[in-house]
């Protein structure tokens, strides 16, 4: 039986036995009419029965889905003749990969020998056995489950308590979800940055001015000894992100300032939208423009005024980044003028200040540490940037502070170290994660700063 | 009597508007007869007239057929009042029946909502507060205000007070401004509390003393007129019982309007009482006879506590 049957069979006799529950708890107290005797209203009978049906027979399905294919694996193998048996790791890894393809008819890389078929139809008869224990199994532990607690339905059995301490689980495991997926990047970011610190000294990624990523893959090979100071990579970064704050932050703010303050109902009401709009392109659609508008547009105003600007330029990407963070830097600005509450304001006003003494004098200090706050998420967002930067500002690693010369960004390194075929044990393709829980580090120290500083904030007037 | 229409839409440009063709207080009519229907609901648009004394001796501003409209909503209907200076007169009435409406009228704070409208006549010591030429914000230098929940800024307490003066000019050097906090913060009873902890924010002190910054700063800027809008509802008996005794000597200074649910503190703090209801202003008349001797049926029921 599929899988999947199986679980629309186990929901359909879950469904089947939140019914019979609940019937039984009314009948147990003689009818609806009698209802306050129970404990819990009717339905939470039916959604503990219903719990005991499902739950340990889906979590059997799961331990037994996971559990399987490893044991089956091992059970093939020990049937295989001697000699393959001894062959290496990788090559026994090979074999089983063979037999697998075989088994599901896809297609397999070497010969079709006696002992493979025979391994393959061994493979699928214990699939066969295994699913129908299966589905065998688990239908009788959830007729089983669900019987048992059928049986238990009592006025007195406190079945909302229990229902209720079985969803504050699913809830837990669901919030957890996300964080153990961070911890599994961060570890898997870490191992890997790990093995990269063996090959290349922390201190001259840190500190070495020169980036240049490209290492011999034969010995005799000359001109690319690779070298990881990662040094341009992060000016680069910080110069892009410079540009881009210093476009965002300013528009951003008086586009926030306009909308919470001056602008009336009608415009606010147009103007939102479109500024979520903007927040809603995609940033390779922004790359199109930095690269293919602004880039070019950059270069021919600069050499009219006798700059050389390069064609892919630090101003061009970090220009188009400023204006796709307008809308973050603005919407949280806004949060936090409209959080400053109307006292404040009436306040102000009632003193005979203007519009602008009040914006300024009072309004803007009382929401500064949630524009702070929003700024910092708004330089985490710059900084994790990448496809404008992919796309407009260039791969060379210019040690430079001149927004009108190429620079490279730490994202855009680690995009073209792992594009193509890598070997996954150089230091070359190792260096992208070295550079990726860099960047994990700093992001996130500005995350957790800046949302401390929101938090802050709330507290003050909540 | 004139009726001057005006719809303000901007703080900064107010709509032109035409002058009052009379200013004198001499023809507010006095002593209205009794027409009032004796329930709520029963109101019409015109007719109604005001029982008791909308008039006073000294009278340092006066309203003459004010009307606010939120959108539709008819929210003060023909209101006439006179404020008299150095006394304190209380507006009483059930929730939602337009006190606040009114008093924000007389500062144009309803400048700040977009949907409101106010008609009639407003004047200051003369002048129509609703004229092209009144900068509403000089207005609400002149009329200052204090309201419901204490609002200090997020800022020091020496700041909080020296805001008004500051962005008015008042003060031209340092010594003049401290001159101006300390003198506000002495006659808002505050000073001795506070002189030691003046760089202290604003809302580090307690509800009352709060309160108490907040008229230091409104008298900071030297006002004529100061509208409290239930300035004790978010106060203590007896954080009360010192902004009462506060009003009572500001009340030598300045013409206090003062917008109340408590009947006592009326009783305890006004020489004349307004009454409104639903929009209307039912009655207004001393204080020690509209809660000794209501003329309008209305106002004895509000004030025997049988609605509101």
């Amino acid at each position: 039986m599929q899988s999947a049957t199986l679980i629309l069979l186990l929901a359909f006799m879950a469904v089947v036995s939140f019914y019979f529950g609940r019937r039984r708890s009314l009948a147990i107290v003689g009818g609806p009419s009698h209802g306050p005797v129970l404990h819990s209203l009717p339905g939470y009978y039916g959604y503990y029965v219903a719990i005991w049906c499902a739950l340990p027979a889906l979590a059997l399905l799961a331990v037994w889905l996971f559990a399987e294919p490893r044991i089956i694996v091992a059970l093939v193998v020990n049937e295989l003749p001697e000699s393959y048996r001894s062959l290496s790791a990788g090559e026994l890894n090979l074999l089983i990969n063979n037999i697998q393809n075989l088994a599901s008819g896809d297609v397999v890389s070497s010969d079709i020998d006696r002992p493979l078929q025979d391994a393959a139809a061994s493979f699928n008869g214990y699939i066969e056995k295994s699913r129908q224990l299966l589905a065998a199994i688990s239908i009788s532990l959830a007729g089983l489950g669900g019987a048992l607690a059928w049986r238990r339905i009592r006025p007195e059995l406190r079945a909302r308590n229990r229902v209720e301490q079985v969803i504050r689980w699913m809830l837990i495991a669901a919030s957890s979800i996300a964080i153990l997926t961070t911890v599994g990047i961060v570890l898997s970011v870490l191992f890997e940055a790990i093995r990269f610190f063996q090959k290349v000294p922390l201190t001259e990624f840190l500190f070495g001015l020169n980036w240049s990523p490209q290492t011999a893959i034969r010995a005799d090979q000359v001109g690319s000894s690779g070298s990881f100071g990662a040094v341009p990579l992060f000016t680069g970064t910080l110069l892009i992100t410079g540009i881009a704050m210093f476009v965002a932050v300013p528009v951003g703010l008086m586009t926030a300032i306009y909308l919470a303050e001056y602008s009336s109902r009608r415009i606010r009401g147009i103007a939102k939208p479109l500024l979520e709009v903007l927040a809603g392109i995609p940033t390779v659609v922004y790359g199109f423009f930095a690269a293919l508008t602004v880039a070019p547009w950059i270069r021919n105003a600069g050499e009219s005024v006798g700059l050389t600007v390069a064609s892919e330029s630090a101003l061009a990407a970090g220009l188009v980044m400023g204006i796709m963070i307008i809308p973050l830097v603005s919407s949280l600005a806004d949060d936090a003028i409209n959080a400053v509450p109307s006292a404040m304001r009436d306040g102000a006003l009632g003193l005979g200040s203007t519009r602008s003494e009040t914006m300024t004098k009072v309004i803007l200090p009382a929401a500064l540490p949630g524009i702070v706050g929003g700024v910092l998420l708004a330089v985490s967002r710059a900084i994790g940037e990448t496809m404008i930067v992919v796309m407009a500002a260039g791969l060379a690693a210019n040690l430079t502070a001149n927004p009108f010369a190429a620079v490279t960004t730490v994202t855009v390194q680690i995009v073209t170290l792992l594009v193509g075929d890598q070997e996954f044990d150089s230091a070359k393709t190792l260096a992208a994660f070295a550079l990726g829980l860099m960047l994990f580090v700093v992001t996130l120290c500005l995350n957790v700063i800046g949302l401390s500083v929101v938090r802050k904030y709330r507290e003050q007037y909540d | 009597m004139t009726m001057t229409a005006m719809t303000e839409t901007s703080t900064d440009n107010p709509e032109p508007i035409p002058a009052p063709v009379t200013g004198s207080s001499k023809e507010v009519p006095v002593s209205r007869e009794i027409v009032l229907p004796a329930y709520p609901g029963q109101h019409t648009e015109l007719g109604e007239k005001t029982v008791g004394n909308v008039t006073c001796d000294n009278p340092f501003m006066i309203a003459e057929d004010v009307n606010v409209y939120y959108g539709d909503n008819h929210a003060i209907q023909h209101v006439s009042l006179e404020i008299g200076k150095k006394q304190v007169i209380a507006l009483i009435g059930p929730s939602g029946c337009g006190k606040s409406t009114f008093l924000r009228c007389l500062n144009r704070m309803n400048d700040t909502i977009e949907t409101a409208r106010v008609t009639g006549l407003i004047t200051l010591d003369g002048e129509d507060i609703y004229r092209k030429e009144q900068d509403p914000v000089a207005l609400r230098a002149r009329v200052g205000m204090v309201f419901q929940k204490p609002n200090p800024f997020p800022k020091s307490i020496y700041d909080n007070v020296a805001y008004g003066p500051r962005i008015h000019g008042l003060a031209v050097d340092r010594a003049e401004l401290d001159n101006i906090v300390f003198s506000s913060l002495e006659r808002a009873g505050l000073l001795k509390e506070v002189k030691d902890r003046l760089d202290e924010p604003g809302t580090s002190l307690s509800g009352g003393q709060q309160q108490r910054l907040c008229i230091a700063r409104t008298i900071a800027v030297n006002p004529e007129v100061i509208l409290m809008d239930e300035p004790c509802s978010a106060l203590d008996p007896i954080a009360t019982a010192r902004i009462e005794d506060l009003m009572d000597e500001l009340s030598e200074d300045y013409a206090i309007v003062i917008v109340t649910h408590s009947m006592q503190q009326a009783a305890r703090v006004s020489k004349r009482v307004a009454y409104f209801h639903l929009g209307l202003l039912v009655e207004v008349d001393e204080t020690n006879k509209i809660f000794t001797n209501p003329q309008h049926k209305l106002t004895e029921d509000y004030i025997t506590g049988r609605i509101g």
